[in-house]
């Protein structure tokens, strides 16, 4: 999918006009193994850039998933309660977690394209 | 053989006991009354008897060999313990017995706190929680406690990304906010990181010392220096105490307070043998805020102060438990505490870091040790030495099962890739760890040899294969239902 910006954190989050679409990277499912829970946060929580937004929980670990910007959540993906496999199959499409109503568009400039974050995680082994 | 839960065995009618026809007179249950079958199964002693120990054969445990998982220290539980607690004295005591008739069980409550303020070089204790995590909790409520008091709201709470789970846990439930703090390449805590970190909104720093990676934090004087100069106070998770026991005071190193886990280093069971006890020791700063009941030596022998009273307990932030604490426990850590003595304490703490460079020693060139340099009572190797085998970590956990072994910890601590963490501690003898050496040894070989099948197919020996752990948590069974009526007939 092309559009997609990426955190060191290992989010991605693609614009959708205001809206930002925010989910995991393919390279954190592949991580985390088998996800088994996602805790997404309500609709209408503000968030800070880099702040707390979700929790994903494998059979190996739980994981903090922080928001790649700042704004206000106005939908979750609630496909992931009865199926949280879904992250596995597609994080970078159906797995997505939440939209949030971008705070300040230019955080987005911040964050690193897909060339970036390949070389960022073939520096990580 | 597959071993039928006791409710599958049971037939109508079997009994292991005799009991006299209860009679249906008068009751005060005000038409509660149960008035259907309860349904428990009919089984005769030796049945019951026999289930449970084939399930104990099933299972492994310390007392059936080498159990090294790192970070829960499963170390030998002595017998004598166990003796002592089984005391008519100890044993058959209430809780809400006059003081007057139970002075000896507040003697040693009373003892085992001297003896944890003695050896931690901090001048009160707080015996009630009931385990690590408790402890933890009890801790920060005394720091909240002592904010409080001070009139400041402090929120925030620094925490090593090397940290068990249960730190920021603990510091979210008593309603602070968790920042966390890197590790350097020495997996140690980056001291720089944390003082960058440092303002008036620092609550406290929750850090483990020895920390999760089985190192000593060597620089915890001055990063206790630097919390206590913004006002924070240093709650130190003293799940590794074991590691330094006798040999170091966690007061001299500037902690305000610190949980210790006698089922870790004092030798009371653990795991389902438990319960857990964690006893929190508190600096001068934090002692007014600890929690009641506490032991205290009065005019009529020893008291138990249970509310605030004019001389004692005035700032106690509440309480953590029902009753006095873990009363078997505190007599099994007592008797571990008189039966080694000081020095002999201190070669507890020697003996465990001594094992566990044993194996490091052995096994370095083998397996790829996670930091350069000796460890303390723990030894952590990441996944490297498996690079391209196609063996993961899992699979080289599962197949220790085959050798007759517990595995490791494993995938823990979270900062380590593919991390082996393993605590032998010192209840095994040379020859013991000499063994498990030479099986790590033999299954690392196997691995780089090109034997992958070996380990994705382990376990083959146990009780169960390798387990659906993700259809477990997608789809757990929470409980066993009894079959229908019309299936049971048939």
């Amino acid at each position: 999918m092309s559009g997609l910006k990426y955190t060191q954190e290992h989010e991605w989050i693609l614009r959708d006009g205001n809206v930002g679409v925010v989910g995991i990277t393919d390279y954190a499912q592949g991580q985390l193994g088998d996800v088994v829970y996602v805790e997404l946060p309500s609709a209408g929580t503000e968030i800070e850039a880099g702040g707390q937004a979700a929790i994903v929980e494998s059979v190996k670990a739980a994981s903090e998933v922080y928001s790649p910007v700042s704004g206000k959540v106005v939908a979750v993906n609630d496909d992931l309660a009865d199926n949280p496999g879904l992250v596995n199959e597609s994080a970078e499409g159906d797995g997505w977690f939440f939209r949030i109503e971008l705070g300040d568009p230019s955080e987005l400039d911040d964050l690193m394209d897909k060339a970036a974050y390949d070389a960022f995680i073939a520096g990580l082994k | 053989m597959e071993e039928a839960l006791l409710f599958e065995q049971g037939a109508p009618g079997r009994c292991g006991v005799d009991l006299p026809e209860p009679s249906r007179g008068e009751n005060r249950l005000g038409g509660l009354e149960r008035t259907g079958d309860i349904g428990l199964p009919g089984l005769s002693e030796p049945e019951v008897v026999r289930h449970f120990v084939r399930l104990s054969q099933k299972n492994y445990a310390i007392d059936a060999g080498l159990y090294p998982l790192g970070s829960c220290t499963m170390k030998h539980n002595p017998r004598l313990n166990e003796k002592m607690a089984r005391l008519p004295g100890f044993a058959d005591v209430h809780p809400l017995q006059p003081t007057s008739t139970v002075q000896g069980a507040l003697a040693v409550m009373d003892e085992v706190a001297r003896w944890l303020k003695v050896l931690t070089g901090l001048p009160a204790v707080a015996l009630s929680p009931g385990a690590g995590a408790h402890g933890e909790m009890c801790g920060m409520m005394a720091i909240r406690a002592a904010i409080d008091a001070r009139g400041e709201s402090r929120k925030r709470i620094l925490v090593p990304d090397s940290a068990h789970g249960t730190n920021p846990a603990t510091a979210v439930l008593c309603g602070f906010t968790v920042d966390p703090v890197p590790s350097d390449s020495r997996g140690r805590i980056d001291l720089s990181a944390l003082k960058a970190k440092l303002g008036p909104d620092v609550a406290a720093i929750m850090l483990t010392n020895p920390n999760t990676c089985g190192l000593f934090e060597n620089e915890i004087r001055e990063a206790a220096a630097a919390i206590h100069g913004v006002g924070g106070f240093f709650y130190c998770d003293g799940a590794n105490f074991n590691a330094i026991v006798g040999k170091v005071r966690p007061g001299d190193l500037g902690i305000d307070a610190m949980h210790i886990n006698l089922h870790k280093t004092f030798s009371t069971p653990h795991g389902g043998g438990g319960p857990g006890s964690g006893p929190v020791v508190l600096s001068a700063a934090l002692a007014p805020f600890a929690p009641l009941p506490f032991v205290v030596h009065g005019r009529q022998g020893l008291q138990l102060v249970e509310a605030p009273n004019g001389e004692h307990g005035g700032q106690a932030f509440g309480r953590v438990k029902a009753f006095h604490g873990q009363m078997g426990m505190f007599v099994r850590a007592l008797t571990y505490m008189l039966s080694h003595g000081s020095d002999g304490l201190r070669q507890v703490a020697e003996d465990s870091v001594l094992n566990a460079n044993y194996i490091l020693a052995a096994l370095q060139d083998e397996l790829s040790p996670a930091y350069p340099g000796p460890c303390m009572h723990e030894v952590l190797f990441d996944d490297r030495f498996l690079k391209d085998t196609g063996v993961t970590t899992l699979d080289f956990a599962k197949a220790m099962i085959d050798e007759g072994y517990h595995p490791m910890t494993v995938y823990f601590p979270l900062i380590v890739h593919g991390a082996l963490l393993t605590e032998p501690t010192e209840s095994e003898s040379r020859s013991s760890l000499d063994q498990f050496i030479a099986t790590l040894r033999a299954l690392a070989r196997r691995a780089k040899g090109g034997d992958a099948a070996h380990f994705v197919q382990a376990p083959r020996l146990a009780p169960r294969r390798r387990l659906d752990e993700t259809r477990a948590a997608r789809n757990p069974v929470l409980r066993w239902r009894p079959p229908s009526p019309a299936q049971a007939a048939e």
